[in-house]
Formats: structure tokens, C-alpha cells, sequence
């Protein structure tokens, strides 16, 4: 296993080591992290893996300096990563709204659990699913996969890698305690079955004053620090050339405008889902963990002749309004099941409500993943 | 007929024709004692990158300098500074920063990149109170003094963050005030010069906020002041605590060996990967 970056084959592997292992494989040099239940497996695996491939894992004095620590590797042109659970990123907040504003690629993983407050570190509850998009202050899009299976895991991480270095964001992955802690059947493809992307960079050479180095919403190339760019990086507003403007309110208009298009101009590219709802009058909507119950009560129900079909996020930021309402338009009957008390369902029924009935299942006990059962009850139920 | 220009023009930002600091701001000094020691050292900025937080002396490279500058959020400058530290380690990584900044709300970065021993060079520039929002009583206030927010005078003890950080475990400390400008600069040049972590406390006055709010008078009269309570750290070793009461000791503080932590890094990869250290 030594010096080896992608760990080829198949393996029955903890879901928190497959997104270790696909930072490998993603090309992660760097990272950081804060010991929390329930992601230290991450952090750990890294710490053991990322020197025998020539990187750095640093243990911090806390989340905050995690992420900065992170996004300062990120601008020497380092691939770099973190992973926490909700305490943790309740911490980071104030800097992940930095990585967004001067626009730094970096992964950050979630491994949820059960809040508010210390909570229940080792239930799986997907409790901050709207945190990443709105946690931090201003207005912002970034991007969020929701990972269902260890899998999963290796394969989102990956993609939030390639996110992270195209579009110079920070990529969630929100996971929880289930699907982080989860063992299943694993597999790692050989290197060159995996695609990576790298950050565009000035060319080497151009003259400091002429780059534009941020607020392109086809993203700019980013002007990585000891290359001779003199590059001016400031999280206050800024123009494209990087210069403070902390006086002219259009130039605080374009910078938070650019700064959120470059996502959503881009979101047919970067929005994924998995539709099964061909000809389906109920469909159930869900997301990681709780979408494989979704599934399996859709199995069953189909069983039965009734006409049930699923749609799961994979992508939930930026919110994929567009697949909801297309879904909404063919059903009519929407059931969004949650492992919370809904906390991505008022963003759905505000797309679906015009065209379908939409309703929430909440889960029986908050942690405790739905019982086919019951999803299939709720569905007679409004099927009558 | 030529043009007069200051030698060290050069290091100035092309587009920067203005500064925001205030009239007799101490910032000026210590960033002309930052660009002479770079100069005096044969380098050039592209030999380094500069951190900083956020407060007015976190301007001084941003944008003045010419050189990669990351501007960061407040009190996190140094640890923004270790992952660029990491990134890019044949390069000078410099902060410079205020006292609310590094001793406040960034205490915790503070101590724990002294302790670690990073190769990197931290400007604390103490004016003893929050220049930027107004004169609030900062970690470094003189107990009793009012200000705007301690109307009846603080009621806490203030930080000697000199001593903090050589507690902490950094290998080179020293405090100057902006009376000192030639020594800062002799300090600075063997700061960047030293592998490990370097900390280098000046005592700056802030006219406005704190010279006219408190009645320590103006920027003259606060250097001034700063002249006649200076006393070197040799001379300050003879006399008690009680004698040192009201004075600033002033010059390099420390200067000790301990393993930095990137050459640690780089021993462990080795013998992860099997080459003999």
C-alpha cells in the first residue's frame, strides 16, 4: 500500500475511508483537520496515507484553523481537503464565506450528526443540510453532494474534488454518521479510469497588472501565490484585477453577482440526480442515506402494481430546482422523506406545490432511518 | 529631468498612489523598517508571500506591497499563513497584523504556530487598542485607561504578548517601538533569516483613536514617551519588577535553536518512504 495513490480493487471498506481514499485518487496533497465523532476516521486514514504519497496532513488547535490552513495550502496550487461533522462546521463559517469570496477550491466533508448543539455525535442525522448554503453570512451558491453508500463516498469525494478545481469553490460532501460509518462492498477503479481536473492557471510570465484573476462567471484562471503573479487577494469587494472597492455599491453588486453566476450559469453541468419515476403518479424524494429506504419501499410497492417512482438529489446545492419541477410536472403526488424534520422540504414543495401534491414524511425517531414499511404506508395513504 | 523617486518605490504596488492611514500613523514606519530590511537583504518580494488579517496594519501589504498577499478573516491570519508555509516552503511567509488581531480574537493561531515552530515571520503591531472600529479597549489596553467602550475605565489586565509567544515556545522574539526604526529593521532582516518561528512586537502609536481619545497626546508626543520609557533587555535585567513597572523593554527578547516543524514534516516523509533521513 505504500506510495501508492489510488488503492485499485475491491474492498469491504468503511464509508469514511473510501472518502479518504478518493481524495488520494482526487489528487489531495493537503489537509487539515480538528478530531470530531463521527469523521475522525478521515482524518485519520489521511494522516496515515497522505505522507506516503508525498503530502501533508496537519492536526489543528481547531476547526477555523483547519479551513484557513486549507484554503492558504489551496492558493500555493495544492489540492486540499477537510473533514468534520456540524460542530466543526459551525466553526468554519466565517472563512468558508472567505474561500467563496476570493474563490479557493477545496473539499469539505460533513459527516452529519445528531444536533443542534453537541447533539448526539453518533447518530446519522443529515442535520445540516442547509448549513453549507446559507451558514455563512451574505449571499453565496456553492456546491453539495450527498453521498449514499460507501461507494459513494470514494466516488462523490472524487467529484468534489474535479467541482472544487473547475469551478474554484468549495464542494461539500454531506454525509452522516450512516453512510460515514457504513461498511460495503467498495470499488476503487485503476488510476487512469479516473478523471481529474486541475484549476486553470495564468500563464507564467504575464504581466501582474494584466491578470484577471477572479469574477468570471466562466471562472477565472486563479493566480496561485509564487509564480511571480503578485497577486492582491482580498475577501473584501473586489474588482477582477483583485483591487479593494469598499466604496462604490455596483462594484458590491458585481462582486456578489459574479460570484454566485459563475455557479448557476454553470448548474446544468454540475447538478446530478437519479430519476426513476417513468411513469410513476407518487414519487418519493430523498437524498443519502434515506433515499436507499426510498428505494426499497418504491421496490416494493411497484410490487404490489402501484405506480410509484423515486427521484434522489445528488447534487443539493446549488438546489436543482429545475429537476423538481420537471419530476412535479409528470407526478401527483410528491412524498419528501427527510432524516430530520424537513429541512430541504420547504425548498422542494416551493418548486413541486404548483403542480403536484406535496407532503413530508418525517422519520419515526430522528436518527433512526424510515422503515420501508411505513414509507409504504404513506403512500397507500395518498394514493386513496 | 528625472524624476525624484524613493528607492524603495519599487516595492510599491504599481497602481497604489495613496495611503489610508491616518495622519502620524506608526503602520508607516514598520513598513518601510519591512521593505528596508528586504532590501538591505539583497531580495526582492517575490521571495515572499505576505499574510494578513484584518485591522488597519493588516494594510500595510495590502495592497501597498507588491507581492503576493492573501488578506484574510480576522484573527486567522497565521493559520492561513501555515497552510502557504506548507504549499510553498522555499519561500518567506510574513504577517503582519495589530494586537486585537493576533492576541484577541486569534490568540489560539498565536500560540499554537509558536509552539509548533513554523518557519515564519509575525509583525504585531501593538497600538493598544481597536484602531479601525474606534478606539475599543483591546487584550493590550493599560488597565484603567477609558475608552469607548470602557467608559469608566478598563477593568481588565492587559496581555504582554511578547511573553506569551516566548512561552509558547517561538525561537525569536523581540519588541521595538516605531522610536526604534533602524534597530526594527535589523531585527526584521535577522527574523527572516532565522528558521523558526519569528515574533517581533512594535509598540506603534495611534494617534487618533487612542493619542486624542486617551490624552497620550500626538504622534510626536507618543514617540516621545516611547523614547523615554524604552529600555534595553540587558539593562532591564538588572533592575526588580517594580523598578521595570511603566517601562518597555525593548530588544530581541529570545533567540533560541528547537526543531522547526517543516523540517520535521519532511524527516517523517522520508522515513515513511523509506530513504534514510
Amino acid at each position: 500500500m505504500k506510495g501508492k495513490r489510488v488503492l485499485t480493487g475491491k474492498y469491504f471498506m468503511m464509508g469514511n475511508i473510501a472518502c479518504a481514499e478518493g481524495a488520494l485518487a482526487a489528487g489531495c496533497e493537503f489537509a487539515a483537520g480538528y478530531p470530531i465523532t463521527p469523521a475522525t476516521e478521515i482524518a485519520n486514514r489521511l494522516a496515515e496515507r497522505l505522507p506516503q504519497v508525498g503530502g501533508v496532513f496537519l492536526q489543528m488547535e481547531d476547526e477555523i484553523s483547519s479551513i484557513a490552513t486549507i484554503i492558504g495550502a489551496s492558493w500555493t496550487g495544492k489540492k486540499v481537503m477537510t473533514a468534520t461533522s456540524g460542530p466543526g462546521i459551525s466553526l468554519m463559517l466565517e472563512s468558508l464565506g472567505f474561500a467563496v469570496g476570493v474563490e479557493t477550491p477545496c473539499v469539505i466533508v460533513n459527516v452529519q450528526r445528531g444536533g443542534p448543539t453537541t447533539g448526539m455525535p453518533t447518530a446519522g442525522v443529515p442535520a445540516d443540510m442547509v448549513q453549507p448554503k446559507r451558514g455563512s453570512h451574505g449571499d453565496y451558491e456553492i456546491i453539495a453532494l450527498c453521498p449514499a453508500s460507501p461507494q459513494e463516498m470514494f466516488e462523490h469525494t472524487v467529484q468534489a474534488f474535479n467541482l472544487a478545481e473547475a469551478y474554484r469553490v468549495p464542494v461539500f460532501i454531506l454525509a452522516d454518521a450512516f453512510v460515514g460509518h457504513m461498511r460495503e462492498e467498495v470499488v476503487i477503479p485503476e488510476p487512469e479510469k479516473i478523471s481529474l481536473v486541475y484549476r486553470k492557471i495564468p500563464d507564467v510570465g504575464t504581466d501582474p497588472q494584466k491578470i484577471k484573476g477572479f469574477l468570471d462567471v466562466d471562472v477565472a484562471p486563479m493566480p496561485i501565490f509564487g509564480k511571480g503573479f503578485r497577486s492582491h487577494v482580498t475577501s473584501s469587494c473586489h474588482d477582477e484585477y483583485g483591487k479593494r472597492n469598499l466604496s462604490d455599491l455596483t462594484a458590491l453588486d458585481h462582486f456578489i453577482r459574479q460570484l454566485s453566476n459563475k455557479i448557476l450559469k454553470h448548474k446544468e453541468d454540475i447538478v446530478k440526480v437519479e430519476r426513476d419515476y417513468e411513469g410513476a403518479e407518487v414519487v418519493l424524494v430523498s437524498y443519502g442515506a434515506v433515499s436507499r429506504a426510498a428505494q426499497m419501499a418504491a421496490a416494493r410497492a411497484r410490487e404490489e402494481g402501484l405506480p410509484v417512482g423515486t427521484l434522489r438529489l445528488i447534487t443539493v446545492w446549488p438546489f436543482p430546482e429545475e429537476e423538481i419541477e420537471t419530476m412535479a410536472r409528470r407526478a401527483k403526488k410528491v412524498i419528501v422523506l427527510e432524516n430530520n424534520l424537513g429541512q430541504l422540504y420547504p425548498f422542494i414543495k416551493a418548486e413541486a406545490a404548483a403542480h403536484a401534491d406535496v407532503s413530508f414524511l418525517p422519520p419515526r425517531v430522528i436518527g433512526e432511518i424510515q422503515d420501508p414499511e411505513n414509507i409504504l404506508q404513506k403512500i397507500r395513504e395518498v394514493l386513496k | 529631468m528625472s524624476e525624484i523617486v524613493h528607492p524603495l518605490h519599487k516595492f510599491i504596488r504599481p497602481y497604489v498612489t495613496s495611503t489610508t492611514n491616518c495622519p502620524g500613523c506608526g503602520n508607516g514606519i514598520a513598513a518601510q523598517a519591512i521593505l528596508r530590511a528586504v532590501d538591505e537583504l539583497g531580495m526582492t518580494l517575490d521571495d515572499f508571500v505576505f499574510v494578513t488579517g484584518i485591522g488597519c496594519s493588516a494594510w500595510i501589504p495590502s495592497p501597498f506591497f507588491d507581492v503576493d498577499v492573501l488578506h484574510t478573516t480576522h484573527g486567522r491570519p497565521i493559520a492561513f499563513a501555515l497552510g502557504i508555509k506548507v504549499g510553498l516552503p522555499e519561500k518567506k511567509v510574513m504577517v503582519t497584523s495589530g494586537d486585537g488581531d493576533l492576541a484577541a480574537i486569534g490568540g489560539n493561531h498565536l500560540i499554537h504556530n509558536a509552539r509548533r515552530n513554523v518557519e515564519m515571520v509575525v509583525i504585531c503591531l501593538n497600538n493598544g487598542i481597536y484602531g479601525m472600529t474606534g478606539g475599543q479597549a483591546a487584550p493590550t489596553t493599560p488597565l484603567g485607561l477609558k475608552t469607548v467602550s470602557t467608559p469608566y475605565g478598563t477593568f481588565e489586565n492587559s496581555f504582554d504578548i511578547s511573553e506569551l509567544v516566548i512561552a509558547a515556545g517561538a525561537t525569536f522574539v523581540a519588541r521595538w517601538t516605531t522610536h526604534h526604526a533602524r534597530q526594527l529593521t535589523a531585527t526584521i532582516k535577522k527574523a527572516i533569516q532565522k528558521k523558526g518561528f519569528s515574533f517581533i512586537e512594535v509598540i506603534t502609536q495611534c494617534p487618533v483613536q487612542y493619542g486624542k481619545k486617551t490624552g497620550s497626546g500626538s504622534a510626536v508626543q507618543m514617540m516621545q514617551e516611547y523614547k523615554e520609557k524604552s529600555i534595553l533587555v540587558k539593562e532591564a535585567a538588572k533592575l526588580s519588577k517594580e523598578e521595570l513597572r511603566g517601562r518597555i523593554v525593548v530588544g530581541e527578547l529570545v533567540e533560541r535553536e528547537a526543531p522547526e516543524m517543516l523540517e520535521e514534516i519532511n524527516k517523517m516523509k522520508k522515513k515513511v518512504s523509506g530513504e534514510k533521513a
